[in-house]
């Protein structure tokens, strides 16, 4: 594609990611030694909405995220999986010699996905409000 | 091409790059308070310099001014750290998008920092990363307020990456390749009518995107983890100084990627939206800079279609939005993805 080393176009991506932190680190320094520093433990406490704190905010409460989250990285996979077919998606019809081919492969993949969705959709994962005893 | 020139031009690149970024940034703050202001009837800033021209930078010093507090309650090392994962990701992704034609000095692109082949996945990447920022501000900050908003947040943003994502297969089908450059090529023949959005057939996947990105960046109407009625600052109620105005260039400098993408992907990059009808004026400069000004320009649309959409509508519930998300926006980019893939596998026969 270039006539320069492929691992060069990483080079500037290398850097950039070394000026971004560089940026924040020395944002994060900068308006801790310009800014004045004038402590009172009123101040330092946690925001309540003007009344005293009432414990902190490590108790355990339930909440639906990690479901949310287990579901995330089974669909993200399925995601994943998509880009690369996507990619070579219309050379599939002069490798496979099939011009359908490459469609009916994802159909079944999707299909998959797709009961399991279904699934999870019934079973009542999805509706966040509700609240049921067995999640 | 030496790797010293390399090295050095990439060095020029990126500090352009930043300080016009940074700028657009600290603009888009002030170009919001305006457009909000007149939609709500009032002039939004107006006092410091002219029509108010000067306000991010007054701004910028007074965060600086500000005391740095550091609660008693909170986990210093992420607490910290948060602010720092969020900006420097949310600056990012800018490197691998091209803004103009692909212009070459001494071999090196011009209008672009880094030329991946997979910049797109690239952007996807750094995107996800973002979210570390908001789940362990909220998480270290030890405030009830923070955890709900960050909790909420890391929710909603893996929710909506979901639809984010699927929505950029019928593009990345389209093209047959994950660098921006050959997506913005192909949507280059015919101006407009070769764009994406509309000969391209995506413009269900693309308004997929736009509502997926908005909520991606925590903007009305999906502005649940930082909605100030019932949360009062989400997950960074705690944090005060440059370190709260660090969480807010986040998430402007996400909305311009959001709409440099947006662009990128669906409105056919810094091509012209009429192709060749308009004759080709001035000399090389000019037609070096012409495309980076169509990039600028759609780039401007996105951005105030943000904050005319953040003037407009009301948030969303937060259930709604969950179930917005998973029932509604993920079933419709599959199904985007199987008639695109339909209708590309009957037209190349």
């Amino acid at each position: 594609m270039h006539s320069q080393n492929y691992f060069w176009n990483y080079l500037p991506l290398m850097m950039q990611i070394i000026v971004a932190v560089g940026l924040g680190c020395s944002m994060v320094t900068m308006s801790w030694l310009i800014g004045r520093h004038r402590k009172s433990s009123v101040k330092l406490a946690a925001y309540e909405c003007g009344v005293p704190a009432e414990g902190d905010a490590r108790g355990r409460f339930s909440v639906r995220f990690y479901m949310v989250a287990m579901l995330f990285i089974l669909f993200d996979v399925e995601a994943v999986f998509m880009l690369p077919w996507a990619v070579i998606y219309r050379r599939l019809p002069a490798i496979t010699g099939s011009r359908m081919f490459g469609f009916w492969e994802m159909l079944v993949y999707l299909g998959f996905v797709l009961v399991g969705f279904f699934y999870i959709w019934k079973k009542g994962i999805l509706d966040w409000a509700q609240d049921k005893g067995d999640l | 091409m030496s790797l010293l020139v390399f090295f050095l031009l990439s060095i020029v690149k990126i500090a352009v790059v930043l300080v016009i970024f940074l700028t657009a940034v600290a603009y888009t703050v002030l170009l919001e308070r305006k457009v909000v202001g007149r939609i709500q009837n009032r002039w939004g800033p107006s006092r410091v310099g002219p029509f108010g021209l000067l306000q991010p930078l007054a701004d910028g010093i007074k965060l600086f001014l500000k005391e740095d507090l550091l609660p008693t309650a909170v986990y210093r090392p992420l607490y910290i750290a948060a602010p720092i994962i969020a900006l420097a990701c949310s600056l990012l992704s800018i490197s691998v998008v091209p803004f103009g034609a692909d212009i070459r000095y001494k071999g090196v692109d011009l209008f672009q920092i880094a030329d991946l082949n997979i910049g797109l996945l690239v952007i996807l990447g750094v995107t996800s990363i973002g979210v570390y920022g908001i789940a362990l501000s909220g998480w270290s900050s030890n405030n009830k307020y923070s955890l709900l908003g960050s909790l909420r947040a890391s929710a909603q943003l893996i929710s909506y990456e979901l639809a984010l994502g699927l929505s950029l297969v019928g593009v990345v089908m389209r093209a047959g390749s994950l660098r921006l450059r050959d997506i913005v090529n192909i949507q280059a023949p015919h101006g407009m009518l070769s764009w994406n959005v509309f000969g391209g057939l995506q413009f269900v996947a693309f308004f997929i995107y736009l509502m997926a990105a908005y909520a991606e960046t925590n903007r009305a109407p999906f502005d649940l983890p930082e909605a100030e009625s019932e949360l009062t600052a989400g997950y960074h109620t705690e944090y005060s100084s440059m370190k709260f105005a660090m969480f807010f260039m986040a998430e402007y400098a996400n909305m311009i990627t959001v709409s440099c993408v947006a662009t990128l992907l669906f409105f056919g990059g810094w091509t012209s939206p009429f192709g060749n009808l308009l004759p080709a004026v001035g000399g090389p400069v000019v037609q070096a800079l012409l495309p980076v000004f169509w990039f600028v320009l759609k780039v401007f649309f996105f951005l105030f279609l943000y904050i005319w959409v953040r003037g407009t509508l009301p948030r969303f519930r937060y259930d709604q939005l969950m179930g917005f998300g998973w029932k509604f926006l993920l079933p419709v980019a599959i199904a985007n993805i199987i008639f695109t893939s339909l209708w590309l596998a009957f037209r190349a026969g």
